[in-house]
């Protein structure tokens, strides 16, 4: 955490062009995304596998009434599938007009940067990784990628089509 | 700006409900069920959308109203026999108001020549003194929107009368205009520190003018309320100005007084009626009005009546008998009721009903969906808790266990009550259907009478909102395809007349719905010919007559031999059956050659909750339907018999049923569970098919509330949607004619592969 902190003193963002993000761990890489998406972030709850799904979305759990579909990020992003534990997280995020969970193995900092910071995803990723990583940031000698929310589910995708 | 806006909305939607009176009043009276009554409210409803046109100077609206409520009113003082011709036209010209009233609350244009030509016929059958009465009501129409050079305009489309008008005379807006001001301030505007002789004041600046008080109120000094208003002002205004200027003098008070201002039209009209006389009659029933008041006062003062009874002679009361006796015939000229701002027409004409429904509110549709969705959540966390009490192992007959079943209890009456509130008459349906019988039978050129029966059955109102396509769908197949033309009918001994029947009614916990018509039947031999034609079936295949019958539901099937404007736009049954089966419904048909047709609809009452059984299956838990299953039974080893290509069948009562398994039809297992172990569930399809599902065992029966997976994912196939049981964790509930229909195309991709 103390990363981010001398990160944000030292550079010192222009306000108006500062973007929060969430960071997060799958293995040992580092993602992030908006926090402007993110509504909130809770435990990991067993979850209701749904038939005929692809091998990412983990099934369903109730969200406090609601129903909310649970994408495994490692496995969305070409990894090895999660085994879920107690101490996975789930972060709950916006995608349009749809609300979906998301399986991480931890949340580990909150970043103030700004667009010019982000540089383009390097040409040795996967398809599959370059489809969902919008760009990557260079912090504290850490590598982390942002994550394109809008293709995670597939339904998002045939609405993009 | 917005509150004006919010106003308009509820005029626009008591329009829908006045159309609706007015259409069924007006087909009553054409069966013959008519009387007073009837008459006098379908007067009102034209009325009633008049006076709330004019408030908002929606002037074509009034136009057309004014003139099909002038002929209702001859209708109404039985100047006009109730012929079905006239009701004929009288029920094309209602068609034709609601489309006007919708076209002028979308803001968009509709061609004038229909309604001039509906217009022209509602006059045809005015009696002789039309041109009077006419002439009359355009003094009746005095807010200066409406009078007659507009009238002429938009009726007659020939815009020379306005311009040899305004060259003959001066424009009408230099003119010095005659108001009549009657102004009868209430004890509160004084209590507010308001002065009458101001706003008199302010009144004669604007022209010339004389005040007359009116005192007659005044009771006797021992009954005087010293801080009652007993006095009324009736001014002659002579200005330049519009009414509106006047209008603005009594803003600040104009809820705290009676106000009506009406204006005496001096300008000559372009029909050449003497104006001047009706003038005269107009001053003379004013004169007529205000001696009966005058009397009515004194005899109320006489009789020592309290001042606080006063308002019993308020002109909002003597006009609401008025209208209500249908005394008021347009050539009275009331000017209480010539004031165009007031609606208070319509809302003494309610009260004068007796027999309206209790109290209602309108709410916002999201507040009560709000509300349906909190209830649900209140019944998913009861169960949540009780099933947490009983893991704790607390005695049954605990104070807490105790509590929790009467909290139970209480969720579910909240839960019916909410739903209850969606819950509205299909009649708002069945209202919309007279008029596309008419459209359709004339088009067809057929002869048809429809008959609804249950229209005050209640269900769900998106349950209503969504089987509205499909009921004009069936309708119009009804007409279209099953009634035959007249001369047909005559021929097979049949009345000349069609009969389309159309009722509904609740059985075992859902609507059902019913079309029927008396036609000819479902032609079989042509069905067939055209399935096996199109390729649907085998061209030899042997076919019950049910089983053709249910042809008609196959997607690309059409009978009609041309594609009429009417049926055949190349949505057939198989999508009305489409549609009932996104509600959860089926549909089926009975057809008798020469005696006509039944299509039977069965839907849910509402689609928020289900009655499901509650099953496991490859370790997971999922809801069944509880309408599809139609018996449990444990599977014995002699009845289950393999039928090539891994399908089984299960003999139940000697009848070989499909066995379908469900985890491997869902993919939770590989193979094919061992059914000894497990529980069948004999299920009826939409079509009728029985199949019997394999599942691992019965964990009980809950009703369960719906949770869309579509919201936040999307559609899975096998599965109709999800819920929440009680341990919070989501349940899958079955769509069992998918996962019928799937088993059925996996067995056909089988026995390709191995033909293949």
């Amino acid at each position: 955490m103390t990363h981010s902190e001398t990160n944000s003193s030292r550079r010192a963002p222009d306000p108006a062009r500062a973007r929060e993000l969430i960071a997060f761990r799958i293995g040992a890489q580092e993602f992030c995304v908006d926090i402007m998406s993110v509504r909130e972030i809770r435990g990991w709850t067993p979850a209701t596998a749904l038939p005929q799904s692809p091998g990412f979305l983990r099934g369903v759990v109730n969200l406090r009434g609601a129903v909310l579909p649970i994408v495994d990020l490692s496995a969305r992003l070409g990894f090895a599938p999660a085994e879920p534990t107690a101490r996975h997280v789930i972060i709950v995020a916006q995608i349009g007009r749809q609300v979906v969970g998301l399986l991480v193995d931890a949340v580990s900092d909150i970043l103030t940067v700004t667009d010019d910071l982000l540089q383009p995803t390097p040409d040795v990723a996967s398809e599959m990784a370059k489809s969902f990583v919008r760009g990557v940031l260079a912090i504290d000698k850490r590598m982390i990628s942002q994550i394109a929310l809008d293709h995670v589910l597939p339904l998002s995708e045939r609405d993009a089509a | 700006m917005d509150a004006m806006a919010a106003i308009k909305q509820t005029f626009f939607q008591e329009c829908e409900e006045q159309l609706a009176e007015l259409e069924s009043g007006l087909t009553a009276i054409l069966e013959g069920d008519g009387d007073a009554e009837t008459v006098n409210a379908v007067f009102r409803a034209v009325h009633s959308i008049k006076g709330g046109a004019g408030a908002f100077s929606l002037d074509d609206l009034v136009r057309f109203a004014h003139i099909f409520e002038t002929a209702l009113d001859h209708l109404r003082a039985g100047r006009l026999a109730p012929s079905p011709d006239l009701l004929k036209v009288m029920l094309r010209a209602s068609d034709a108001l609601a489309d006007l009233v919708r076209a002028t609350r979308d803001e968009t244009n509709l061609e004038p020549q229909r309604f001039a030509a509906l217009a022209a016929e509602l006059r045809a059958f005015d009696p002789a003194s039309m041109q009077q009465t006419g002439a009359a009501a355009i003094v009746k129409e005095t807010d200066g929107a409406a009078d007659c050079a507009d009238d002429e305009i938009v009726f007659r489309p020939i815009l020379m009368d306005e311009s040899m008008f305004d060259e003959m005379d001066a424009p009408p807006a230099a003119a010095p205009r005659l108001f009549r001001i009657r102004f009868r301030p209430k004890p509160a505007l004084y209590a507010k520190a308001n002065e009458a002789a101001l706003l008199l004041r302010e009144v004669s600046n604007l022209g010339e003018c004389s005040i007359v008080c009116d005192s007659s109120e005044l009771p006797f000094l021992p009954d005087l309320d010293p801080e009652g208003a007993c006095l009324t002002f009736l001014i002659t205004l002579s200005t330049e100005c519009d009414e509106s200027s006047v209008r603005e003098i009594f803003e600040f008070v104009e809820w705290d007084c009676d106000l009506d201002i009406a204006e005496e039209t001096d300008e000559p009209a372009g029909d050449g009626v003497d104006i001047s006389a009706l003038v005269e009659r107009l001053q003379a029933s004013v004169e007529a009005e205000r001696a009966a008041l005058e009397e009515a006062n004194a005899r109320s003062a006489a009789g020592a009546t309290p001042p606080s009874a006063r308002q019993n002679f308020s002109p909002a009361q003597v006009e609401g008998s008025d209208t209500g006796d249908g005394v008021g015939s347009i050539g009275k000229s009331d000017p209480a009721k010539s004031d165009p701002v007031k609606i208070d027409p319509g809302k003494s004409d309610l009260a004068a009903k007796g027999d309206q429904p209790g109290p209602s509110i309108r709410v916002d549709l999201e507040r009560v969906d709000r509300l349906i969705n909190l209830v649900g959540e209140l019944v998913i966390n009861q169960a949540m808790l009780a099933q947490r009490v009983l893991e704790e192992g607390l005695a049954r007959a605990s104070g807490v266990a105790t509590g929790l079943d009467e909290l139970e209890q209480l969720t579910r009456e909240i839960q019916d009550s909410v739903m209850a509130i969606r819950a509205q008459p299909v009649k708002s349906v069945f209202q919309r259907m007279p008029r596309l019988v008419r459209e359709v039978a004339a088009m067809t050129g057929k002869a048809v009478r429809l008959v609804t029966d249950g229209e005050n059955t209640e269900v769900d109102k998106t349950v209503i909102e969504r089987i509205a396509d499909p009921l004009t769908h069936m309708i119009r197949n009804a007409i279209d395809h099953g009634l035959e033309t007249p001369d047909v009918r005559v021929r097979a001994g049949k009345a000349e007349e069609g009969v389309v029947h159309l009722s509904a009614l609740h059985r075992s916990g859902r609507i059902v719905i019913e079309v029927s018509d008396d036609g000819a039947g479902i032609d079989r031999p042509r069905v067939k010919a055209i399935a096996a034609d199109k390729g649907l079936i085998a061209p030899d295949a042997a076919l019950s007559d049910d089983e053709i019958d249910n042809l008609i539901f196959l997607p690309g099937f059409s009978t009609a031999a041309a594609i009429s404007d009417i049926s055949g736009r190349g949505v057939g049954m198989d999508v009305v059956r489409r549609s009932i089966q996104a509600l959860g419904g089926r549909i089926s048909i009975q057809s008798r050659p020469g005696r006509g047709s039944t299509f039977t609809m069965s839907l849910p009452l509402t689609l928020a909750v289900l009655d499901g059984m509650v099953v496991t299956v490859g370790g997971q838990t999922l809801v069944v339907p509880l309408t599809a299953i139609v018996e449990t039974l444990q599977p014995k080893v002699a009845d289950v018999h393999e039928f090539g290509g891994g399908a089984r069948v299960i003999a139940i009562r000697d009848q070989f049923t499909p066995l379908i398994d469900v985890g491997r039809e869902l993919g939770y297992r590989a193979d094919n569970a061992d059914p000894l172990a497990g529980v069948a569930l004999l299920v009826e399809t939409e079509g009728g098919a029985r199949n019997a599902m394999l599942v691992d065992a019965i964990l009980g029966q809950r009703q369960v509330v719906i949770k869309s997976l579509e919201a936040n994912y999307q559609h899975v196939p096998g599965i109709a949607a999800a819920t929440i049981l009680g341990d919070g964790r989501v349940a899958l509930i079955l769509d069992v004619d998918a996962i019928v229909a799937s088993s059925r195309a996996d067995s056909d991709a089988h026995l390709l592969a191995a033909a293949g």
